[in-house]
């Protein structure tokens, strides 16, 4: 039987150190590790660079001053298209950036699952990601075409943390809505990596409502599992839980003003797991 | 607004069928058009012209049928997460039509931040797909408010390539880049000019030559004659009121004047 890998968010942040680079999973405001982020906001673990097709939890960590560096295609709440948090502490300087196209940034994933310095790709060429990224190099076809590529360099991460919908407690996880993201990518390229997920359950129960397919992360991969019931929330989790759209616009209407956003941080953000999700059943119960 | 009694097309009706127009003769790709008016365009296109084209949910399937737009499809017909998607964009069997915070008269596109990247006075998207999508797969442009403030000289951040600096920075850039179209609520453009810049090809009806050059801030390449934008059919008419969009959500995206 292999080692039962189960335990609190608290133990997976206290894994984690400042200056470390994280990759977060997800995409946008979809299936992204809220609990594990939240454990992170309540932590002294800072100066990070974050790694991630940014959502809320960009824009969480930003707000919060952790993050030193950001690696992203894009930072966006979806229905809400611009990340507000994300927005300000760009325009404010906060933090340093490497603006990549999503497809590099899925090709430079996949580098350092492989162990490949890079991965070449026709993309970025002739756009200013060239110009923001001046470390970016490209490399010559050594076939006859001789066409010359962007070497997308890998992106290997000291932790990875995703958001599944099952998983057993050895660290073998289950995705059971319509897109798997990049969160098996985001495990292999990291030298650790933290899965949580709505409810823990026996290995030998994963498969009893689906197909083999939807087993995505490997055990391998794996050095923690959290159960974090409604842990992605607010972002979506289906089919377990859609994204919570009016907590959302809550979050993004406080994140516009200063005043507001103390606020929103003192209501929800000031204590822990349990708390939040208190506090987030008390905010339905005032908007219903 | 939607009335299914009016013959007389809307703007937003004509902006309707010229992004259609933009998936036809296309063959069997993935129509992904981004925002209502090229949504509603792409549907009607695969339920008129260009019956082989494939559509998403706007998430991870490919849908087998034609709902309303906000309607959940009954039929799917194929899966395509997002790891599927860009590497769909990779084998060049897709169309996007995207939007633009800004557009050049060479057809760079902006969806990143306005002003200097490195401390932005407006921070907006991201670059998201738009490098690889331009350099990989047609890619078309749409803007329902036509301004100076989109049509610029300079974009601020190249994130869709246009036409000067995929040549500038050589065959790999040029292999299988295309800008077809850019559709606004003023008219429909291309880049068929023998230094592939900006030109107007139809004005929607009642929009006129000054209207338009007015609201471009580069020197646009204007024909002597210019066509009108063809007219909706009255079956399209119908397909748009009736079938894909009978809340008549374009009306929002550009409201009749």
């Amino acid at each position: 039987m292999s080692r039962d890998k189960t335990m609190t968010a608290e133990e997976v942040v206290g894994r984690l150190e400042s200056g470390m680079t994280i990759g977060i999973g997800g995409w946008g405001s979809r299936r992204k590790p809220m609990a594990l982020v939240r454990a992170l906001l309540r932590s002294d673990v800072t100066d990070l660079t974050v790694v991630s097709y940014g959502g809320p939890d960009v824009g969480l960590l930003a707000a919060a001053g952790k993050i030193r560096k950001l690696v992203a295609a894009f930072a966006t709440l979806d229905s809400i298209p611009l990340e507000p948090n994300f927005a300000a502490a760009r325009q404010r300087g906060a933090f340093e950036m490497t603006e990549l196209d999503e497809a590099m940034f899925m090709w430079g994933l996949t580098a350092a699952a492989h162990r490949l310095p890079f991965m070449p790709v026709r993309a970025g060429l002739a756009s200013d990601v060239m110009s923001v990224n001046p470390s970016l190099r490209t490399v010559t076809s050594p076939y006859g075409d001789g066409e010359e590529l962007v070497a997308v360099p890998a992106l290997r991460l000291d932790a990875a943390l995703v958001h599944l919908n099952r998983a057993d407690a050895h660290g073998n996880a289950q995705y059971l809505g319509p897109d798997p993201y990049f969160d098996d990518l985001f495990c292999e390229a990291a030298d650790q990596a933290y899965v949580s997920c709505e409810r823990i359950v026996d290995t030998a129960d994963l498969l009893k409502d689906s197909g083999p397919q939807t087993l995505l992360v490997k055990r391998a991969f794996v050095n923690g599992v959290v159960e974090t019931p409604n842990g992605a929330h607010f972002t979506s989790c289906v089919p377990d839980h859609d994204r919570d759209e009016t907590f959302q616009r809550a979050y993004a209407r406080a994140a516009r003003d200063p005043e507001a956003w103390r606020a929103f941080t003192e209501r929800f953000l000031s204590g822990d797991e349990d708390a939040y999700q208190a506090a987030v059943a008390a905010f339905h119960e005032e908007e219903a | 607004m939607s009335g299914s009694g009016t013959t007389t097309a809307t703007r937003a009706e004509y902006c309707v069928v010229a992004c259609a127009e933009v998936w036809r003769d296309g063959g069997e790709v993935l129509a992904t058009p981004m925002g209502t008016v090229p949504t509603i365009g792409a549907r009607l296109a695969k339920l008129t012209f260009s019956p082989d084209l494939l559509l998403t949910d706007g998430e991870a399937l490919l849908i087998g049928d034609v709902p309303a737009v906000g309607a959940r499809a009954q039929v799917v017909e194929g899966w395509l997460p997002y790891r599927g998607h860009l590497a769909l964009v990779a084998t060049g069997r897709r169309h996007v039509m995207m939007g633009a915070a800004q557009l050049d008269r060479h057809g760079n596109q902006n969806i990143s931040c306005i002003g200097d990247w490195a401390r932005p006075e407006r921070q907006l998207l991201g670059v998201r797909g738009a490098p690889v999508n331009t350099l990989n797969n047609p890619t078309s442009y749409w803007v329902p408010r036509h301004s100076t403030r989109v049509f610029v000289e300079r974009v601020d951040m190249v994130s869709g390539v246009g036409y000067d600096r995929a040549a500038a920075a050589g065959p790999s850039a040029t292999r299988y880049h295309r800008i077809p179209d850019v559709v606004s609520d003023l008219g429909v453009f291309d880049f068929e000019t023998p230094d592939r810049t900006m030109r107007l090809r139809s004005l929607h009806p009642g929009v006129t030559v000054e209207q338009v050059t007015q609201a471009t801030g580069f020197a646009l390449t204007v024909p002597d004659e210019v066509p009108c934008t063809r007219e909706p059919s009255a079956e399209e008419l119908r397909l748009i009121r009736e079938v894909i969009d009978p809340k008549g959500l374009r009306e929002r995206e550009v409201p009749t004047a």
